[in-house]
């Protein structure tokens, strides 16, 4: 019914013809006070979560850094929090793990990524833009536990077939998992950015007879950059941010990485994997919260710079 | 090449010379090149989940669905698994679908463009950006703990749906958005409150694009692992009952499809090859399935907006 109300707007002369502002009931008055308010309270809801998730975290997490020593944990690459007599915990180890994993997924996905946004916003049009949008869409859909299973069992012959090396389950594996689930990401956003230069920039182009390879690296490159470059980092931040996949795909061994087809460990898997056997308060479930509160921090700050960036785009 | 030009009509005469010839290439390589790179990443992947999906349909059967799970998980079927989800998807969605979709009516429809609101919209990005494995410990630390819940289904479907928040805000706003401003202005025109013209116009020529978020809220829900691991899903929980009443979710941890995968695939070894990739097929089916109606809902009702 709405529907047809709106396609019809009530002509002045109505306006004009209705009694004087009626009275409404004092519940009806009542009532929207309080949904108002409701929407309000919801409204800020967002403020409050990403306060709450802060704070719940480094709650479980403060008491130990009384005894922690920044640079140890930071740096330190002697990760043995079991141990007995002598537990150490230093994440350095982690921390290179999820940087180079994440570096590698980006090195193969920024390319791809970009390149298919490309094509999906310049050179395809109709039928085929709609069913590669809504694959992409479906793409990124599939849950990353179901990625990390694929990892384990489809991708790790493979790459011990193909590179003739000892273990599938590396950082290759991780990387390659990493760049599948964030391109389609990298790439509804790059389109984003790439719909969003003007036609104008396209029509001049083409009137001074540019072809469309020359548009896309003369004009749509530099003036999309922005947009791109936000693109790619929401990509990094779904890759660090990255769980299950990187659990059951990299190998799980606490090491600074030789080469792409070392096993290694991330931060997220860390936390995933070891805070079942840790039991509450203990400093090893303490240093799993510091260790939450620090990805919390590297994906804000990377989330944070995306916005801005995106941000500016649109002020121009 | 210049006999058979000589025989082509005037116009096409006109295109074929070297410089136009060279520009057409150009333009055909830039074509194959960007549509390589679609294709290397979208190809493979089809070929990946088809894989999946071969290994794992000729184990699929209506027992394997509808018996529980034995010995472990592995054997037996699937069913506590699946109810657990739908347990977790559904309370989730209760609280999730209202608190977002107030919230994007806030950020559309009320708040001002000031500092504050770019400061709310800052921290919706922000949310949607916090990895899942921190709204796990998150979900450990306030409700599982804080609030005393416990491990329990309750804390596990709370966490999801502070997760997922940002995916419904984001989609509701959008189609709120695109509702025209001269609808709203005609109601107001006509005496009616803010409220009500969100009620009665707003809403309704928006619930498209707040019906695809909640469904995608769904399928987001039905995958996720981490978090649930770590607040109130179990990797086995022995059922006897085969109804859809397993579990009390105040109380009982439950099985989940997505933790079942993880479970089976890395830790029981003992279990049929043919078995995670089963279960893979179900998780991915139903996601893939739920996305799909999402996007048709979508399609059906933007054909059907007449503005």
């Amino acid at each position: 019914m709405p529907i047809i109300a709106t396609q019809d707007p009530t002509p002045a002369g109505a306006v004009v013809g209705t009694p004087a502002k009626q009275q409404r009931g004092q519940a009806e008055v009542f009532g929207e006070r309080i949904i108002e308010a409701l929407i309000y309270l919801c409204g800020f809801s967002a403020i409050i979560f990403v306060f709450g998730i802060f704070f719940f975290v480094f709650r479980e997490g403060a008491p130990f850094l009384a005894k922690l020593k920044v640079g140890e944990f930071l740096f330190s690459t002697e990760w043995f929090p079991t141990s007995q007599t002598q537990a150490k915990y230093g994440v350095g180890a982690l921390i290179v793990g999820t940087l180079s994993v994440t570096m590698l997924a980006m090195v193969i996905a920024v390319p791809f990524g970009l390149g298919a946004a490309i094509f999906v916003s310049e050179f395809c049009k109709g039928k085929v833009k709609e069913t590669l949008k809504v694959v992409i869409e479906l793409l990124a859909a599939i849950p990353s536990v179901v990625w990390g299973f694929i990892g384990l069992t489809v991708m790790s012959p493979i790459i011990i077939n193909t590179f003739h090396v000892p273990i599938g389950v590396n950082m290759f594996n991780g990387a390659m998992l990493l760049a599948l689930m964030s391109v389609p990401i990298m790439v509804s956003i790059g389109e984003d950015a790439l719909k969003a230069v003007p036609d104008t920039y396209r029509e001049a182009s083409l009137a001074l007879g540019a072809t469309k390879w020359q548009i896309v690296y003369r004009v749509l490159l530099p003036a999309a950059k922005n947009g791109l470059l936000a693109a790619v980092l929401l990509g990094v931040g779904r890759a660090i941010g990255e769980t299950m996949a990187v659990l059951m795909a990299t190998g799980h061994s606490v090491r600074i990485p030789d080469s792409i087809f070392d096993p290694v460990r991330t931060l997220t898997a860390t936390i995933a994997a070891e805070l079942g056997e840790t039991s509450k308060g203990s400093d090893h479930y303490q240093v799993l919260f510091l260790i939450g509160i620090l990805l919390f921090s590297i994906t804000f700050v990377v989330n944070l710079t995306a916005d801005l960036i995106v941000k500016g785009v649109k002020k121009k | 090449m210049s006999a058979a030009t000589s025989n082509l009509p005037a116009t096409r005469l006109f295109t074929e010379t070297p410089f136009v010839r060279k520009k057409q290439r150009r333009e055909l390589i830039a074509q194959c090149f960007f549509g390589g790179m679609a294709a290397a990443m979208v190809i493979p992947l089809i070929l990946i989940v088809g894989y999946v999906v071969v290994q794992g349909a000729p184990s699929l059967s209506w027992e394997f669905l509808t018996t529980n799970p034995r010995l472990g998980g592995i054997r037996g079927g699937i069913w506590s698994a699946l109810v657990g989800t739908i347990y977790i998807v559904t309370i989730s969605l209760c609280v999730s679908a209202p608190i977002g979709v107030l919230s994007a009516v806030y950020l559309n429809e009320y708040a001002k463009d000031n500092w504050f609101t770019r400061i709310v919209n800052l921290a919706v990005v922000n949310l949607a950006g916090v990895p899942s494995i921190v709204h796990g410990l998150f979900g450990l630390g306030a409700f599982v703990y804080a609030a005393g819940m416990g491990k329990s289904i309750v804390s596990a479907s709370l966490t999801l749906s502070i997760m997922t928040l940002p995916v419904i805000i984001a989609s509701t706003k959008e189609a709120l958005s695109a509702v025209p401003m001269t609808f709203r202005e005609a109601c107001w025109n006509v005496g009616a409150t803010r409220w009500q013209t969100i009620r009665r116009i707003v809403l309704p020529n928006s619930i498209s694009g707040i019906l695809t978020g909640v469904i995608l809220q769904v399928s987001r829900t039905a995958g996720e692992t981490a978090p649930v691991m770590l607040t109130g899903v179990a990797t086995f929980k022995a059922v006897e009952s085969t109804g859809l009443f397993l579990y009390n979710p105040i109380t009982d941890q439950c099985m989940a499809l997505s933790m079942h995968l993880y479970y089976i695939a890395t830790q029981a070894s003992n279990a049929a090859p043919s078995l995670p990739f089963a279960i893979a097929t179900v998780l991915l089916c139903a996601v893939l399935a739920v996305n799909a109606t999402a996007i048709g809902v979508r399609a059906y009702l933007r054909s059907r907006k007449k503005w």
